[in-house]
Formats: structure tokens, C-alpha cells, sequence
């Protein structure tokens, strides 16, 4: 691949003008904004601890993607609808009729439970169900008819639950626990998003080691290694790329919880958006690598929560926070341009011939 | 016969692994010769080397006259006159066996995409005579009447056949053949050198080939290089290779069936 | 392949068409498709969704299963039947023991109503199971009834619900081309009268069996006709064609006119897509990109609000400027993803198309582009004076746009060009080393996608005298994929067929306009797990046995 652009010499020019007037733009604007200092300390911490919190979902989502990338190579479109549907049904089902009865006051933290595994089974039934009927069919086919499927599941998945729940946003009901700031070092931050970094961690460092230490994680990353030899050793792949589908899944559910903790409100095109982000926070890690997911996403998170008052207000951008998703597809861009590897990830082998 | 390529210490490395160690060959204008070597030796690596897949890490690659085309991309390569065929066949499965023709005529049309949309006459006739050549060539190949079957549904031999013919479409000065019969039975790999020799006898080209397997080469090879490990360890005319204990030993050493049946060779 | 199948897996797929049912009715489908009445007082459209399903499954297992006599498939019809109206009998009770429309808000009164006949819960149920028995039993028959039989049943069962369904339209259309009169004796009320029903129902089962006894030796005087009189009557029905076409606004009426420029603006988009991803294989995602810049280089140049340059061009003048501009967008664009391959490509187009449209929307270029408010007063387009301000002028606009579209698609497709694209499509490494430049040849790609998609958002501007940035999103990109892979990838009649199934049947039944995306993406998986080739797929121009005639013919 380098090799390639090495050779295309116009085009390697064009695309050096266009990534150095990015990250000329990106110095200008920081340096235009912290000479102009228009925010307080405080306001800085409270950008980059909620870019934090909204990193570790990303972080949680992007899970789903690097484990299905890394076994079947397909980009798993729907992945965002696994996170959207399992919160959905579980709020309409569970969470707000716990909150009319006042359980949820009474016992918050079992409540909180009940609605998390609630959420993560759902979540996981509707993969599984996805990957049964849409994805295993199509095992082997060329690469881009399983996007396309994905695509085609991802428009069923959101339009199914709005025809189900209707479009309507819907509240998700709020907890005395979880309102309100703790101080932490001096740091007054929202208890939410405590709760949302802690949670993440907790998960994250469960599912590494699933994946590294359990005979089960290790017939995952065999299948991802090579389906054949892995099949040939004895591993069930089947059984094997279920199971990515369920952790990548579960992780989804939690974080439709925890987006659904801090942002207090739900509706059925919920995921599209945080799914196509945590798929470029895998990208950015690295696809194929759960560090890397984590990392991308926290990356990703406090860019995107920075960025706008950091590059864009200096250049003199009216009202910068529109463009949040510019900075964060412009990331995407840059990377699948510049490393396609991510951050983490190794380098795939270009068969060439 | 003077000496179409030449290739001088070229090497090619992936990471700390060298798939091909300074191999250096002199390929004869208007011969057919062949590298040979076990599996995994590297041949396939130099080959691609060769056509512009692969940048060599070390080398030069000098191609007709002079002309040096270490480090140019595949389309270029072609260009100056070279032309290949892959292993695992890679047809264009969904096109047609002419259009796959045609597309190898490539390098030799020169009408722009405007004159396609207002079909002026120098569009209409180049692509008369396109279709023409590429007929004439779907015969040579001995395909006739298969010229509109998509490729995929051919069956295996033929496929092999269009490929050949489509690298022979661009004109090419030096054909590569990689491993021409792999998946043939005997009988079919015995008819496609009849068929290899004639090419070279009626077109008058260069051909150089990638084998594994020694029987078949030995019979149409006026000069072999063999590869193992990357590294070039012995060649010469079809009867010294034969003879040569490093050979033997390097296909015996691999466990390679096909090295134990050297003196059924001939 | 016959299989044997044993009571359980029998049961299993009654379930089966029973959660599909189900889901239909709990997601509102069946309900809303209930108030499209097909033959006056006897059924609806949500009937016909209703035991869909049961029918589906009861014919392929049918279909598939080995038996001897004929009551063991009839029996396994009345059975998946039976089993798949349970989960809804069940949805039924628990409605009237729970207020179940707090979960589920879909599930309305007129749904149980439609589900239980009217009837009390046990009656309704009874009812139910009854007559999706019947339903499996008349699946099951069509396996065992002969073909002589079978084939004009489907045809004027059909037929009948064909028309039936499209009634409402069929009825503007008869009254205004054909008189009232006519309109009592077919129709009544929105739908279908039912002894005209049965009438035209008897008349094309006849018809059937008529055409299939006589039909052939028909054909074949057909296939003997000497060879002028055939390029004769071929010619004939080219002539016939080109007049539908041309008098099309005429024959449609207003409404039926403004569908038709609207399926054109996706024809229009779909011909361009059908070269990116059909031809050269490059899955783009963010194509309405192209659309977007199309149309908003044609506002900003030719509004007549406050906003925009106040530049006062004229729709001609904009029109090519609009068209270069989305091209020159196109080849910018293609730079950065050059080296991309498959879903990459995908992902990092789809971030292009939503990095200008969050673009077009913000306030950074509120003053030219109007930010959230978008572009007003638009003017129609004028042709020598005349302001194009009927749907059934502006389809001239239109129509034209689409003419030339597809005269270029073909004859790229069939250049060198449109060959080196397929070679792209089909193996990228193998395209280079046949000697051509990969680059230029996706920027070609890349270029004329965003050209035509260009001029159909120029048009699309004009049309409809505004443009809001919201308009353009993701959604009109996985549209024009969707009726791509529907019609067939690569093919362009394909593209034709696409957009008038997927743009044109939802406007005429909007019914489905709301569960558009539910049906696309049904459709996205069931074309690529049964027919990745599409409707109408791609057909390789026959040129080797082709030049041979030719040859023989001159030697004559």
C-alpha cells in the first residue's frame, strides 16, 4: 500500500496538500483559540470528562465491530440496532413500568440490574437472530453482498422498532441515585457519567480477559485466525461467530443503558449514529483489536467533544458545535487515508497476486 | 538471440522474511524457459516482482533493451510489452470470454470516451477490428464458439486457454506463464505445452513459466532456473538440471512427489 | 430436492409464519393496510398481508415435501395454517385482558377487530384458525392441481387483486379518460365492485386458458413471419413505445404525472450509481452528496429570495453550470478513496455524504446557503417564454435528463470505458496489469456518477421551487442502492424497473409510504440470499456469435 502511493506521485501530492491544510487548519484554530481563551477552566474539564463518558460508549459499541470484523471481515452495519433495540424494549417493558409502580425508587440498583440484563438479552437475541437468518447465509459470498444485507437488516431493524414503539422520543425514567454531581479531586463531575467511565472499564477488562484466558475466547480468536485450520482442530466456527455476535451484543446493551442513563431519552434511530461513529473509533484503534476499540473510542469521544471549541471556534466557525460529526467523519477520512491500520492494529497483508 | 530479461540481484523482502534472494536470470529472446522450484520457493513472489505487483526490495529488472521496470506499477509494465497469467486463474468471471479479450486489447485502443458516446467512425471501426483480433484469437486458443459465455461458467481447461489468450491480447513480447497446469490431469497438462510450444513456434514470443512440478517443463524448457528458499541453486539446459544433486536434493528435502519422478521426465 | 417432514418440523414452520404475521400486525402494518378496501365488502388489502404469510409457508413446504396421495399435503397446509394463526389468537386474548397499546401502541382496537372478525375473543379465534386452515389447504393445492389449471388461476387471482389494489387510482383514470358511466359498473365506493370482480376475475381465467391452448400456434406464426415483415413489426413497436412515452403525461393525468418526474429524478440518480457501483464496482454511500450539490449550486445560482449569489441565472444556464460542478466534486471526492477498497469505500463515502450535509445545515455558509432554512424561491425552468410549472410539462424536463442518461450509460457501457470498469469490478489487480490506469479509470467512474446525479438534483430544485438540507440524507443514498441491487446491479433497464417498484408503487399506495425503509431493507436481504442478480439482471451483449451472422450475411 505505501508502496503504492510512493508511486502515484501527483496523487500522493494531493493528498499531502490535503492532510497538511487539515492539520494547519487544526493548529491555526487551537492556537487562534486558546490566545483568545473564551472558556474557563471548569468549562474545559467539563467538555473533556463528557467527551470521556461519551468515549467509553463509543468504546462499548465499537466492541461489536472489531470482534465481527476481525472473524467474518464484514463491516456489521446493523451493529447500532443491537445497541438501539435491547434499551427500547426494555424501557417500554421493564424501566417504565418499574418507574410508575415506584420499584425503581425503592430498589434502584436491582432495578437498574433487571433492566441491564433485560437489555443485553435483547440485544443479543436480536444479533443472533440477525446473524441466523441475514449474515450465515451468505458466508463466503463476495464481500460486498454481506454489507449490503447488513445495510438492508440495519433499515429493518430501526423501522421494525418504530413500528413497534412508535416514533415518538421516549423518556427514560431517572433515579435519585444517579442524579447530581460527586466531587472527585476537586472535579465536580456527573454521577452518570461516573458511573458510564466505571462501568466501561469493568467490561472492558471482563471481556479482554474472556477473550485471552477462556477456552471459549480462544476458539474466537482461532476462528479468527483461520476459519479452516480452526475448523479443522475441531472448533464449531458456527458456535464460534454466535458468540462474537453475543459479546459484541451484550457490550451494546450496556452501553444503550448507559446512553440511556446520561441522555435520558430514547427512540428508534438511536443507533444509527453512535454505530457509525464507534465504527470509526474501531477504525481509529485498529480493527480487530479490542484495545484498540477502547482506545478509538475514547479518542474519538473527547476529539469530538473538544474539537469544535478547540480548532473550529478559533477559525472563526459560527455556532462550531453543528459540525461535531464533520470532525468526527473528517477523522474517519484521514485515517482510512493515511493509516488504515488505526492506531493499534497491524498492518493487513495485501495479497497482491 | 540477444537477451529480453534480465534481472540482476534481485531481492525481496517482507518484514525479515526474504521470499526471493538476489535471483538472477537472463531470460533468451524467442525461447521458453522456466523456473522451477517447490512450493512456497518464492517463484510466484519473483514473477510478481516482475509484472510491477511487487516493488523488489533490491535489484534491477531490465527488460527489453535497456529498458528498467524494477518499481513500476503493473499497468505500466504491461505497457512495455509483458504479460501474464495467474496461478489461481483470476478471469473476469462475469464478463463474457471476448470481453475478457478485449479487455486485454487494452493497451492497443486508443479511442477516447468521447468518440464512444457520439460513435464516430474511428470508434466503430477500432472496435470492429478489436472484435476481429479478439475472434482470432479465441480460436487460436482453440475456444471457438465459446467467445460469449461468461468466463465462470468455462469449464476449467478452457478457462486457462482464455487467460492465456487475454494476456496474448495485449501483444506482449515476453508471455509469464504462472503454473499453467496446475489442476490439469496429465493428459491435459501434455496437450497445453503442445500447445505452449506452438505458440512461441507460430506468434514468435518469449515465454517464461512457473512450474512446481519438473515433468512437465522438462519436455518444452531450453533453459530452467531453480528456486528454493527464495535463492537461485542451479540452472541450465533440462538435462544438467536433471542431474544436478542440489536439485534433486532440494525436491526430495521438500518431500515433494513430483522430485521423485526426475528420470520419467523426459 | 423432496424432503420428508415430521409433525414437529411442521409445526415449527406454522410458527414460523405465525411470528411473521404476528410481527406484521404488531408494528401496525396489517391495521394500516386494512383501510385500503380491495372488493367492496369483502376484503381488504390487510387481509391479503394477513394471510400472507400462512400461504407462503404452506406452499413452499408443499412445494418441497415428498408425498404420495393428495391428503397428506393438503392436511400439512391446514396444519402450518391452523398453527400460524395462534400466535395472533394469543396477541387477541391478551388485548382484551391487558392495556397492551402501552407497550405496544400499534396494537390498536381495529387491529383485533380485523383479527377476530368482529367476533367475540372465542368466536374470532375459531374464526381465525378456520380460515387460516383454508388458506394453508388452498396453498397446499396449488401443488397438486394441474398445470392447465393452475396457471390461469394465478394469473386472474393476480390480476384481480392487481387492479383491486390499485383501484383508487384506476378509478381517476377511468373517470376522466373514459366517462363516469363506466366508473359505477367497475368500482364502488374506493374499491373494487364484486360482481365485476368475479366477472373480470372469470373473464382472465378464461383468457388463460384460451391463450395457453391457442397461445403457441400463435407464436410460432409469429416466429414464421418472413424476416422484413418482423423488423416491421418490431419497428412498429418501437414507434408505439416512443409515442407512450412521449403522450405518457396525457394518458397519466396530473398526479399520476408527478409520480412519473419523480421516479425519473431517481432514474436519473440510479443510472449514475449503476456506473459507480454497478459497472466499476465501487459501493458508494454518500451519493446523494452529488444530488445535494446539484441542486444547491442550482438554487444558490437562480433563487430569487434573499438568499443565494442574487446571481438571476436563468434554469439553462445553471443547468450544465450545476452538472460541472457536482462532477468536478466527484473527481475531488474520488482522490481521497482511491486506494480503497470494498466496505472501506463504503464507510468513508457514506462520512462524505453526511460530512455535507451537517455541512449544508450549519450555520458556516448560512448567508449563500440559507443553513436549516435551505434555499427558496427556486424558479421553474422556462422553455421560450413558457414557465414548465405543470407536472405534466416539467416530465419533458425530466424525460429528457433520463434519454440522456441512459444514451450515455450505454455507450460508455459498451466502449472500452464501460469494459475497463467491469474489468475493475472484477478483479482491481488483474484490471491494472492488463495495462490500464486504475486512477483515471475510477475518477471516469467517480465523475460520471456524480454528473448525472448532479443534474438530477439541478432538476429536482427546480421542480419543487426549494431545497432543505435535511432532505438530503443517508436515506436517498440507500433509495437509489436499493433500486439498483432491486432492478440489478449493472443492468440498466434494471435501474428502470427498480425505481418504478421502489419510488413509484409507494407513492401510489401510501400506505407503505410509512414503512418504506422496513420494506427496502426486507428487500436488500431477501434479493441478496435468493436473487443477488436482481429483477431484471445485466445482459452480456452477445458479440462473438453475433459478428459470425453478420458474416454469414455478407457473404450472401
Amino acid at each position: 500500500m505505501q508502496e503504492r502511493i510512493k508511486q502515484i506521485d501527483f496523487l500522493g501530492l494531493i493528498l499531502w496538500v490535503f492532510r497538511t491544510a487539515i492539520i494547519v487548519a487544526m493548529l491555526w484554530g487551537t492556537i487562534a483559540t486558546v490566545m483568545d481563551n473564551p472558556y474557563s477552566a471548569k468549562a474545559w474539564t467539563d467538555t473533556i470528562v463528557a467527551g470521556i463518558a461519551q468515549g467509553s460508549l463509543y468504546a462499548l459499541i465499537a466492541i461489536g465491530y472489531t470482534l465481527v470484523y476481525g472473524v467474518l471481515f464484514m463491516i456489521n452495519f446493523a451493529h447500532g440496532e443491537f445497541f438501539m433495540s435491547g434499551i427500547m424494549t426494555a424501557t417500554i417493558f421493564i424501566a417504565q413500568p418499574m418507574s410508575a409502580s415506584g420499584y425503581l425508587d425503592r430498589h434502584p440498583i436491582i432495578g437498574l440490574l433487571i433492566i441491564a440484563v433485560v437489555t443485553m438479552l435483547v440485544s443479543i437475541g436480536i444479533a443472533i437472530l440477525t446473524e441466523r437468518v441475514a449474515y450465515r447465509p451468505l458466508r463466503g459470498a463476495p464481500r460486498l453482498v454481506p454489507l449490503i444485507t447488513a445495510i438492508g437488516a440495519s433499515f429493518f431493524w430501526q423501522y421494525f422498532f418504530q413500528g413497534l414503539y412508535g416514533s415518538e422520543v421516549k423518556p427514560f425514567p431517572q433515579t435519585d441515585i444517579l442524579t447530581g454531581k460527586i466531587n472527585i479531586g476537586g472535579v465536580e463531575i456527573l454521577k452518570t457519567q461516573v458511573i458510564v467511565i466505571i462501568v466501561t472499564v469493568l467490561m472492558l477488562i471482563g471481556l479482554y480477559f474472556f477473550v485471552v484466558k477462556t477456552k471459549t475466547g480462544k476458539s474466537i480468536r482461532a476462528a479468527a485466525e483461520n476459519k479452516d485450520v480452526a475448523r479443522l482442530m475441531g472448533i464449531d466456527v458456527d458456535r464460534a461467530i454466535t458468540l462474537t455476535f453475543t459479546m459484541g451484543a451484550a457490550m451494546a446493551g450496556i452501553a444503550g443503558v448507559l446512553y440511556a442513563l446520561v441522555f435520558r431519552q430514547i427512540h428508534f434511530f438511536m443507533g444509527f449514529f453512535p454505530g457509525i461513529k464507534a465504527f470509526t473509533a474501531a477504525v481509529l484503534g485498529g480493527i480487530g483489536s479490542i484495545p484498540g476499540a477502547a482506545l478509538g473510542g475514547l479518542f474519538l469521544g473527547i476529539f469530538e467533544s473538544v474539537g469544535p471549541g478547540l480548532f473550529l471556534e478559533g477559525l472563526g466557525v459560527p455556532s462550531p458545535h453543528q459540525l461535531k460529526d464533520v470532525i468526527a467523519f473528517t477523522m474517519l477520512v484521514l485515517v482510512l487515508i493515511f493509516r488504515p491500520q488505526g492506531i493499534l492494529g497491524e498492518a493487513l497483508a495485501e495479497e497482491k497476486a | 538471440m540477444g537477451i529480453i530479461l534480465s534481472t540482476k540481484n534481485v531481492t525481496k523482502r517482507f518484514g525479515g522474511l526474504i521470499a526471493v534472494n538476489s535471483f538472477e536470470i537472463d531470460v533468451k529472446e524467442n525461447s521458453i524457459s522456466s523456473v522451477i522450484g517447490p512450493n512456497g520457493a518464492g517463484k510466484t513472489t519473483f514473477f510478481n516482482c516482475i509484472t510491477g505487483f511487487y516493488t523488489p526490495t533490491e535489484g534491477e529488472i531490465i527488460f527489453d533493451e535497456n529498458q528498467h521496470i524494477q518499481g513500476l506499477r503493473p499497468d505500466q509494465v504491461t505497457l512495455k510489452g509483458i504479460s501474464r497469467t495467474y496461478q489461481n486463474i483470476r478471469l473476469f468471471s462475469k464478463m463474457t470470454a471476448i470481453e475478457n479479450i478485449l479487455v486485454g486489447q487494452h493497451r492497443h485502443l486508443k479511442t477516447h470516451w468521447v468518440e464512444a458516446i457520439f460513435k464516430t467512425k474511428r470508434f466503430v471501426k477500432e472496435e470492429e477490428e478489436a472484435l476481429e483480433e479478439a475472434i482470432r484469437l479465441l480460436n487460436f486458443v482453440g475456444l471457438n464458439g465459446l467467445g460469449d459465455h461468461l468466463a465462470h461458467n468455462l469449464p476449467y481447461g478452457a478457462q486457462r486457454r482464455l487467460e492465456i489468450a487475454r494476456a496474448l491480447a495485449s501483444k506482449p513480447k515476453l508471455l509469464l506463464l504462472d503454473e499453467p497446469t496446475a489442476g490439469m490431469n496429465p493428459n491435459e497438462s501434455i496437450e497445453l505445452m503442445h500447445f505452449i510450444r506452438q505458440l512461441r513456434d507460430e506468434v514468435g514470443i518469449t515465454i517464461l513459466l512457473i512450474e512446481h512440478d519438473m515433468k512437465v517443463v522438462m519436455g518444452i524448457s531450453e533453459e530452467i532456473w531453480v528456486m528454493d528458499f527464495g535463492q537461485k541453486i542451479a540452472e541450465g539446459t533440462p538435462l544438467e538440471i536433471q542431474r544436478n544433486p542440489k536439485v534433486i536434493e532440494a525436491y526430495l528435502g521438500s518431500g515433494a512427489a513430483s522430485g521423485l519422478n526426475l528420470e520419467q521426465g523426459e | 430436492m423432496k424432503k420428508t417432514f415430521t409433525t414437529k418440523e411442521i409445526i415449527n414452520k406454522g410458527l414460523l409464519a405465525g411470528a411473521v404475521v404476528l410481527s406484521l400486525s404488531v408494528i401496525g402494518f396489517i391495521a394500516l393496510l386494512a383501510e385500503r378496501e380491495l372488493i367492496k365488502g369483502w376484503f381488504s388489502l390487510g387481509h391479503i398481508f394477513l394471510v400472507a404469510s400462512p400461504f407462503a409457508f404452506a406452499y413452499v413446504t408443499t412445494r418441497d415435501m415428498e408425498y404420495e396421495g393428495n391428503a397428506k399435503p393438503l392436511q400439512t397446509g391446514f396444519i402450518i395454517g391452523a398453527v400460524a394463526s395462534i400466535p395472533l389468537i394469543v396477541l387477541s386474548f391478551l388485548a382484551v385482558a391487558i392495556d397492551i397499546r402501552q407497550f405496544l401502541s400499534n396494537v390498536s382496537p381495529a387491529l383485533i377487530e380485523l383479527l377476530t372478525f368482529g367476533q367475540t375473543p372465542v368466536l374470532g379465534s375459531i374464526l381465525l384458525l378456520l380460515l387460516f386452515g383454508i388458506i394453508g389447504v388452498f396453498a397446499a393445492s396449488f401443488n397438486i392441481i394441474p398445470e392447465n389449471i393452475r396457471h390461469p388461476l394465478v394469473n386472474a387471482l393476480v390480476w384481480t387483486l392487481g387492479i383491486a389494489t390499485f383501484s383508487e387510482i384506476l378509478l381517476s383514470r377511468v373517470r376522466s379518460l373514459l366517462g363516469r358511466g363506466l366508473v359505477k359498473v367497475i368500482f364502488s365506493g374506493k374499491s373494487l365492485n364484486p360482481i365485476f370482480a368475479i366477472v373480470f376475475f372469470a373473464a382472465v381465467f378464461g383468457f388463460t386458458i384460451w391463450w395457453d391452448k391457442r397461445g403457441d400456434s400463435f407464436k410460432e406464426k409469429l416466429e414464421n413471419l418472413a424476416p422484413a415483415k418482423r423488423k416491421q413489426l418490431s419497428q412498429g413497436q418501437s414507434i408505439l413505445l416512443m409515442l407512450v412515452i412521449l403522450f405518457l403525461p396525457l394518458i397519466l393525468g396530473s398526479y399520476l404525472t408527478e409520480v412519473a418526474n419523480n421516479v425519473g429524478i431517481y432514474i436519473l440518480m440510479g443510472l449514475g450509481l449503476n456506473i459507480v457501483v454497478g459497472f466499476a464496482g465501487l459501493l458508494d454511500l454518500g451519493y446523494v452528496a452529488f444530488f445535494a450539490i446539484g441542486a444547491y449550486v442550482m438554487g444558490v445560482l437562480t433563487s430569487e429570495g434573499a438568499l443565494g449569489l442574487d446571481a438571476g441565472f436563468s434554469f439553462w444556464t445553471a443547468l450544465p453550470i450545476s452538472v460541472i460542478v457536482a462532477t468536478l466534486f466527484g473527481i475531488v471526492l474520488g482522490i481521497p478513496v482511491l486506494g480503497m477498497r470494498g466496505d472501506y469505500l463504503a464507510i468513508v463515502t457514506l462520512g462524505f455524504g453526511e460530512i455535507i450535509r451537517v455541512v449544508a445545515v450549519s450555520d458556516l455558509f448560512k448567508d449563500t446557503l440559507g443553513g436549516a432554512q435551505g434555499i427558496l424561491q427556486i424558479p421553474k425552468p422556462e422553455f421560450f417564454g413558457i414557465e414548465l410549472v405543470q407536472p405534466g410539462e416539467l416530465y419533458y424536463v425530466v424525460l429528457a435528463g433520463v434519454l440522456l442518461a441512459v444514451f450515455i450509460a450505454t455507450r460508455l457501457r459498451d466502449s472500452r470505458l464501460g469494459r475497463q470498469w467491469m474489468a475493475l469490478r472484477e478483479d482491481e489487480d488483474v484490471a491494472e496489469a492488463m495495462g490500464m490506469n486504475l486512477v483515471s479509470t475510477k475518477l471516469m467512474a467517480f465523475a460520471t456518477g456524480a454528473a448525472f446525479s448532479g443534474l438530477s438534483g439541478a432538476i429536482f430544485a427546480s421542480k419543487l421551487t426549494s431545497i432543505f438540507p435535511h432532505s438530503f440524507n443517508l436515506l436517498i443514498s440507500i433509495n437509489v442502492l436499493s433500486l439498483i441491487i432491486v432492478g440489478g446491479v449493472g443492468s440498466i433497464p434494471g435501474v428502470f424497473v427498480g425505481a418504478l417498484v421502489l419510488v413509484g408503487l409507494p407513492e401510489l399506495l401510501r400506505e407503505f409510504a410509512e414503512y418504506r425503509l422496513l420494506i427496502y431493507g426486507v428487500l436488500l436481504i431477501v434479493m441478496m440470499l435468493v436473487k443477488p442478480e436482481g429483477l431484471l439482471p445485466d445482459q452480456r451483449k452477445k458479440r462473438e456469435l453475433k459478428s459470425e451472422a453478420e458474416l454469414d450475411w455478407a457473404e450472401k
